[in-house]
């Protein structure tokens, strides 16, 4: 009951430097109490999607519903039902926590205590700073204080805007742990954001890139669309490696990953070893290339180039 | 309905914790009314004391001598009498010696009482403008006066023109002017430019979408926003009113629960005009810039404020009938000058009504239960 | 490669009695990448702060490219680069006009100025959108082109802030190509970022947590010393135990 459904969403602005397309030809449909993640880069249109849904804006064509009720029809009833977290924390800077929380309460016809359980966990963490203000709290905090302010109303469906931005990877970890538990009380939730490695937190995801869906997928599925062969190098001096790497005729492509450096071939039948023989002539010490899964962000990349 | 105002409340309180803990806006906002009432009573006066002014009485009569003692006794001028030619009179001008000039004809008294006519020639330092102005005028309220008193003990009158200016405001004093004038702007900038921006500040920092997106209802954020800023602006009529009663010595001859009435009128007509400029501007800066150059330079330039309407060319005159405080100031200075009732404004009542409903009722056509 | 170009003794911050950056030292040598990492509100956006000139510190000692934090503001800041990914351009200014600007600032001359923007835009491969506003370019080209502005005048040291933050894949690695490149050259790189991949493109990387630096070396080695996998694990296991969590 509690699924989203997305059909051929198309939505425009006009601005001084010409028509920039947002979102193009979108369908998505997501299952009730489904964790499903909105993966891509600024500017991808996830922002206009999570508006649209959330009723603040108007597609120019197509059709959405959530929980059963129309964005254009219904509006009133989604935003009822709806938690959610706009991409710039949107809390009063000048409030302390608790006011922002009671205040956020008490629009949606709540009070904290009615539906206490459900930000417990998360409560009580920013508790010691009850009475601070929130513009002086930390990125981390004004997260969790801007999830319980979404959540305080106990919605059937959570709207995620890029919520681990600027985010530590302490905080971003603990952050999906707590999307996890939410998941598990029953709500559906939509989240997007940039890092890829978040992906795999999720029960499915879409990758979206200049206003379209490249795929939809469950993240352990996602890397079976590779279809190729992918190597990972490693050497003493890796820049001189990336730089060799593309300079060698039988690579196809190759990115700096991490502590490593991924490169298909043009040819599958090229073997390695014909490579490293290569490198090793070119100086290279301490050379290492083996065969590797891809993960969802080589994944990534390939759609992206395609 | 319980639910609704059970949220109006709590975003009320709220607005009162913006304002409130942003103390410098909250200063300027309360001292604002005082500092300028003392401003325009004290330092920029347009009253004069003491000018120096030269007369050359080529009269010497009764009459002249009259008049002449009756500016004496003003305490506007300062009179340096000892000129007995026209060149003196320049040179006293151009060494800056003397601001204005009073010049009685031969036989000033004979030609008053043959010909029912005398001239009086008053000469003025017109590289200061609004000086020589207000020198004029005083010099010639001397001279209607003693006409005055004179046409008493004739038979055949003569005829008297008077400015109306001078009817109310006898001993022309400034605080006269400037107190309507500060109450027409200080309530607009209150009302019309903070509710503006703190409604346009809700869509700058994203929170106007997280309400967007509750089950609040859209009027129920504008109404709140309101509340604090009318009560700011009543606390500051009653702050302006109580200057320039004990301070400024300025009588309210009429009915002040009119004058507040006339006053929450107004206040209401600026808050909508500020629902209005917030719901076609994005960023405070707009907000801002809409308010100081839509409402603020009308308002000192064209209400009648600063330059009186009448003198102004025809097509302003049409232009600040559209001004809500040039009907403000009619009203303030009809109750606290004038001391007249509600049966001399219901015209100028109506109009701010009428304003009023044009400015909520565009302002809500206008408002968006989406983004863009 | 040993040379010192930053060199940082006991540096602190205080705000009352809230010491936001404790007593840090630390080394950065000359042409290496250096990574600036720590969890929000450990103090890093001040120590950074401290080093480019524009906060005085309340202790310590620290010398950038050879100038005092103290005293020689202005010749730290004719020598380094700075971008952070809050602003970096005028967005209603065009490509051109943004090159020529800062170059100016920078004192470059008007046929240095007309040489390095054929040579940067044509690097970069807008050159046909020299004319444009930069408003209506990708972001990730934006970025790109804040990066080689602010190596123009081939500083010392460039220090970014969070330069990648919202780009796409691809778009971040090519931005890497770009730092890789301007290392090569000798230029010195101070990087703060929350890729914890991108540190791993470190010579060498801090971790500071509570306003201390918690462990600084290579990559590599801090992986080896805390038995992790990846520099994310190093990060959790060096930020999961940080108190404060606030500015």
């Amino acid at each position: 009951m509690n699924n989203i459904e997305i059909s051929n969403i198309r939505k425009t602005y006009q601005g001084k430097t010409g028509v920039t397309i947002a979102l193009d030809d979108v369908s998505l449909s997501i299952n009730g109490n489904e964790l499903f993640g909105l993966i891509g880069p600024d500017g991808a249109g996830k922002t206009s999607l999570f508006r649209i849904l959330t009723t603040v804006l108007l597609p120019d064509s197509g059709s959405a519903s959530v929980c059963g009720a129309d964005i254009v029809k219904d509006f009133q009833y989604i935003r009822n039902i709806s938690g959610y977290m706009p991409g710039r924390f949107s809390l009063y800077p000048d409030l302390s926590v608790e006011e922002n929380l009671n205040f956020f309460a008490t629009i949606f016809n709540t009070t904290i205590e009615e539906n206490y359980d459900l930000i417990r966990d998360i409560y009580v963490q920013l508790e010691p700073f009850k009475t601070r203000r929130a513009g002086k709290l930390s990125g981390g905090m004004k997260q969790k204080l801007a999830l319980c302010c979404a959540l305080i109303h106990k919605p059937n469906v959570l709207f995620l805007d890029e919520p681990t931005t600027g985010v530590d990877p302490v905080s971003r970890k603990e952050f999906w742990e707590m999307l996890k538990r939410l998941k598990n009380s029953g709500i559906t939730i939509l989240v997007s954001t940039p890092y890829m490695d978040e992906a795999m937190m999720c029960d499915r995801i879409a990758l979206i890139q200049e206003g379209k869906i490249l795929l939809i997928e469950q993240p352990a599925d996602v890397a079976k669309g590779f279809g190729r062969k992918l190597y990972s190098a490693r050497a003493d001096n890796m820049y001189q490696l990336l730089i060799d790497l593309r300079a060698y005729d039988a690579i196809a492509d190759c990115f700096a990953f991490g502590h490593t450096h991924h490169f298909t071939v043009k040819n599958e039948l090229t073997n390695p070893d014909v490579i490293a023989d290569y490198l090793r002539e070119k100086m290279h010490t301490n050379l290492d290339i083996i065969e590797i899964a891809p993960g969802i962000e080589d994944c990534f990349m390939q759609l992206m180039r395609r | 309905m319980r639910n609704q105002i059970r949220q109006l409340v709590e975003f009320i309180r709220k607005e009162f914790y913006h304002i409130i803990r942003d103390p410098r806006s909250m200063l300027v906002l309360l001292g604002m009314p005082i500092v300028q009432i003392i401003l325009f009573g004290f330092a920029i006066t347009t009253e004069i004391r003491n000018s120096s002014i030269a007369i050359l009485d080529n009269a010497r009569d009764d009459a002249t001598q009259n008049i002449i003692s009756r500016m004496e006794n003003s305490q506007y001028f300062s009179i340096q009498k000892d000129l007995i030619n026209n060149d003196q009179v320049y040179t006293a001008f151009k060494t800056g010696k003397i601001k204005m000039a009073v010049v009685f004809e031969p036989g000033f008294a004979e030609n008053l009482k043959h010909n029912n006519k005398a001239k009086v020639q008053i000469l003025t330092d017109g590289s200061d403008p609004n000086n020589a102005v207000t020198l004029t005028n005083y010099a010639s309220s001397i001279i209607l006066d003693y006409q005055a008193s004179y046409n008493q003990m004739q038979a055949l009158p003569m005829a008297i023109e008077t400015e109306m200016r001078m009817l109310y405001n006898p001993r022309l004093k400034g605080i006269y002017s400037s107190v309507p004038g500060v109450m027409g702007l200080i309530l607009l900038l209150i009302s019309a430019m903070m509710t503006s921006i703190a409604i346009v500040k809700e869509k700058e920092m994203g929170t106007m979408e997280v309400l967007l997106v509750s089950p609040v209802k859209p009027w129920l954020v504008v109404i709140s926003k309101t509340v604090p800023y009318f009560a700011l602006s009543l606390i500051n009529v009653a702050t302006i009113l109580l200057l320039s009663v004990y301070v400024m010595g300025m009588p309210v001859m009429g009915n002040v629960i009119l004058l507040f009435g006339v006053s929450t009128l107004y206040i209401f007509c600026s808050l909508a005009l500020g629902i209005f400029i917030s719901t076609n501007t994005s960023t405070q800066q707009a907000a801002m810039l809409a308010s100081i150059m839509g409402l603020m330079l009308p308002v000192m330039l064209l209400s009648g404020y600063m330059f009186p309407v009448a003198n102004m060319p025809v097509v302003l005159q049409v232009i600040s009938n559209i001004i809500p405080a040039k009907w403000y100031i009619i009203m303030v200075k009809s109750i606290m000058i004038k001391g007249l009732g509600i049966g001399s404004i219901w015209k100028e009542i109506l109009i701010l009504n009428g304003m009023t409903l044009f400015f909520l009722l565009i302002s809500i056509k206008r408002y968006k239960i989406r983004l863009s | 490669m040993e040379q010192t170009i930053i060199e940082v003794r006991n540096l602190t911050k205080q705000f009352g009695d809230f010491k936001a950056v404790n007593s840090i030292s630390f080394d950065v040598r000359k042409g290496e990448i250096f990574g600036f990492l720590g969890a929000n509100g450990a103090g890093k956006t001040t120590a950074m702060k401290m080093l480019i000139g524009i906060s005085i510190p309340s202790a310590g000692e620290a010398k950038v490219a050879g100038f005092d934090v103290y005293k020689e503001t202005e010749q730290i800041k004719k020598n380094i680069g700075y971008m952070s990914q809050k602003f970096s351009l005028y967005d209603d200014l065009t490509v051109r006009e943004n090159i020529t600007l800062f170059a100016g600032i920078y004192g470059l001359t008007d046929t240095e100025i007309a040489a390095r923007t054929v040579e940067l835009t044509n690097r970069l491969g807008i050159a046909d959108e020299a004319d444009k506003l930069v408003a209506s370019l990708p972001l990730g080209w934006k970025q790109k082109l804040a990066f080689s502005i602010a190596v123009i005048h081939n500083p010392k040291i460039v220090f970014l802030d969070e330069p990648t933050g919202g780009v796409d894949p691809i778009t971040r690695r090519q931005f890497w190509d770009m730092i890789y490149a301007a290392a090569a050259e000798g230029i010195t790189v101070f990087v703060t970022t929350h890729y914890m991949d991108e540190a791993e493109y470190c010579n060498r990387v801090s971790i500071m947590v509570d306003g201390v630096i918690k462990a600084l070396d290579s990559p590599a080695r801090l992986m080896q010393q805390y038995n992790a996998k990846s520099m994310e694990e190093v990060f959790i296991i060096l930020a999961r135990g940080a108190k404060r969590s606030d500015n």
